[in-house]
C-alpha cells in the first residue's frame, strides 16, 4: 500500500512521518521518532510494556495503529520527566524499589499516571485491579502497588488533572 | 508481528463510510480495534481497506430518555461504565461494560465493534440479550435474539453497520462471569433481568458457541424471582464448549454459580467489580 503521510503530537511536538497504514503506533514511536521508552512486551495486548497515552488516555501502542492516532497527542514515558527532575510517580517508584529489571516500567508509569488521574488510586486493591493489563515478571507487584499508593496521597488528583502535559501530575507537584 | 497489507482511511461522515463499505467488498469497519488489530496480526483476516468509524459523532455517546437507555455503537467501554447516568438506570450493565478486559482496552473497545464480533466470551452480547435489547443499524432495527446466530455471526448482511444498541431499562437487573484469570475473557456468564413488565429474561455468556438464553430458569424466576427459584438448578453440558480451559460439565457447573450470583446483584446492587473464577 502507498505511505500514508501522518502527523500525531508526541510529547507535545508535532511528529509528521509518511507510513504503511499497517504502521502500530508503538512502531511509529520507537522507529520513527527514536523514542525507545516505550517497550513491546508481548506484542498481543496483555503486558502493557507499551502504555503510552492517547489524548489522555492510557492505550496499548501495540494494539493501536498509527493512523488511528492521526491528528491527535500522545505522551509516551519520555515526556513526564527527566532524569534530572522525575516525575512524581517516577520518585515513588524509586522510593518503593517498584523495579528490578525495569522492561514493564514505563508502562506500569503510564498506567499508573492514568489510575491516578481517573481517581482510582484510593486503595491498594483498586490499585491491582487497575492494573490487570500490565504484568510484571521480577517485583510480585507489591512495591508497584505501594508506589502508586503512595504518590497518588502525596499529590491531588487536582495536581493530577491540571498538570504540565494532558499526562496528568506536573513535575514536582 | 507484521500484519497483512491494508490501506486506512477515516470518513467524516455516516454517508461517507457506508460508500466506502458498500464500494469496497473486502473492507472493514474499524472501531476500536481491540478485536481485529490482534485478528490482523494473526492473519485471520485480510481486509484490502480498514475504514475507522471514530471520527463519526452520531455513533458515539449515550442518551437516556424515557425508560430506554441508547448507547452510539463507537462508545468506548470506559464510557459506559463511568456514565452516571446510566450507572442509575441499568448499574448491571454499567457493572460489566466496567469489567470487560483491563483499563486500556476500555479506553479503546467499543459496543458496536464488540458486539458485530460476537465471540462467545465477550461480555456485552449477554447483556443485549439479558435485557431485550434492540440493535439499529442503517437498513433496519434487529431484536437481540435475532441479532446473534451463531459463533462470531451475527444477522448483520454485507455494507450493514450497527448505529445504536436501544437497552429497556429494566426494574433490576445482574450479571455474573466466571473470567479466566490470565486473559479475563468469559469462561461462563449470566445476565438475568426483570423487565418492566415483569417478565424476566437470562442469558448465557462464554458457555456455549454463542450467547443463549436459558428459557428454564426465565420460568422458575418468573415465578418467584428469589434465590429459591434457583435451588436445586443445574444446567447440562450438552452444546455446551469444551476447551484447555474448561470442560462443558463444568461451564455447566459454573452457569450455575453465575446464574445465582447474578440473581444475587439483581436483587441486592453490589459494590466492586467482577468476580474471581475462584469459586
Amino acid at each position: 500500500m502507498p505511505l500514508r503521510p501522518i502527523t500525531i503530537t508526541v510529547n507535545g511536538i508535532p511528529r509528521s512521518h509518511a507510513v504503511e497504514p499497517r504502521t502500530l503506533l508503538v512502531q511509529f514511536l520507537r522507529e520513527h521518532c527514536g523514542l525507545t521508552g516505550t517497550h513491546v512486551g508481548c506484542d498481543t495486548t496483555q503486558c502493557g510494556c507499551c502504555t503510552v497515552h492517547l489524548d489522555g488516555r492510557a492505550v496499548k501502542a501495540c494494539t493501536t495503529l498509527a493512523a488511528q492516532a492521526d491528528g491527535g497527542e500522545v505522551t509516551t514515558i519520555e515526556g513526564i520527566g527527566t532524569p534530572e527532575k522525575l516525575h512524581p510517580l517516577q520518585q515513588a517508584f524509586r522510593r518503593h524499589h517498584a523495579l528490578q529489571c525495569g522492561f514493564c516500567t514505563p508502562g506500569m508509569v503510564m498506567q499508573g499516571i492514568d489510575i491516578i488521574r481517573r481517581g482510582q488510586a484510593g486503595d491498594p486493591v483498586t490499585i491491582r485491579h487497575e492494573l490487570e493489563g500490565n504484568l510484571c515478571r521480577c517485583t510480585g507487584y507489591q512495591n508497584i502497588v505501594d508506589a502508586i499508593h503512595d504518590c497518588a496521597r502525596q499529590c491531588s488528583r487536582g495536581a493530577a488533572t491540571a498538570a504540565a502535559g494532558q499526562s496528568g501530575l506536573a513535575n514536582g507537584a | 508481528m507484521t500484519m497483512v497489507d491494508f490501506d486506512y482511511t477515516r470518513p467524516r461522515t455516516l454517508d461517507e463510510a457506508l460508500a466506502l463499505l458498500a464500494a469496497h467488498p473486502e473492507a472493514r469497519p474499524l472501531a476500536g480495534g481491540q478485536t481485529l488489530l490482534p485478528t490482523l496480526k494473526q492473519r485471520l483476516a485480510r481486509p484490502t481497506l480498514l475504514v475507522d468509524l471514530q471520527a463519526l459523532g452520531e455513533l458515539r455517546g449515550i442518551r437516556i430518555d424515557d425508560g430506554t437507555v441508547s448507547i452510539g455503537a463507537m462508545t468506548r467501554h470506559a464510557e459506559t461504565a463511568s456514565h452516571p447516568g446510566l450507572a442509575a438506570a441499568i448499574p448491571a450493565l454499567a457493572f460489566l461494560a466496567g469489567g470487560i478486559a483491563h483499563p486500556q482496552v476500555r479506553h479503546m473497545g467499543t459496543m458496536g465493534g464488540s458486539i458485530s464480533n460476537n465471540d462467545p466470551a465477550a461480555d456485552y452480547p449477554a447483556a443485549l440479550l439479558g435485557l431485550g435489547a434492540t440493535v439499529v443499524t442503517n437498513h433496519r432495527q434487529i431484536a437481540a435474539d435475532a441479532f446473534f446466530t451463531g459463533l462470531f455471526s451475527t444477522a448483520l448482511e454485507p455494507g450493514e453497520l450497527v448505529l445504536r444498541i436501544r437497552f429497556p431499562v429494566p426494574r433490576r437487573a445482574g450479571y455474573c462471569k466466571l473470567a479466566n484469570p490470565a486473559s479475563g475473557y468469559v469462561t461462563t456468564g449470566c445476565f438475568i433481568a426483570e423487565t418492566a413488565t415483569a417478565t424476566v429474561r437470562v442469558a448465557v455468556n462464554g458457555a456455549g458457541p454463542c450467547v443463549f438464553r436459558l428459557a428454564a430458569l426465565e420460568q422458575a424466576l418468573a415465578a418467584d424471582f428469589s434465590a429459591a427459584a434457583l435451588a436445586g438448578f443445574r444446567a447440562g453440558p450438552q452444546g455446551l464448549n469444551s476447551d484447555l480451559h474448561a470442560t462443558a460439565a463444568y461451564r455447566a457447573q459454573l452457569i450455575g454459580v453465575a446464574a445465582r450470583r447474578a440473581l444475587a446483584m439483581a436483587l441486592r446492587p453490589p459494590v466492586g467489580t467482577a468476580t474471581p473464577l475462584a469459586a
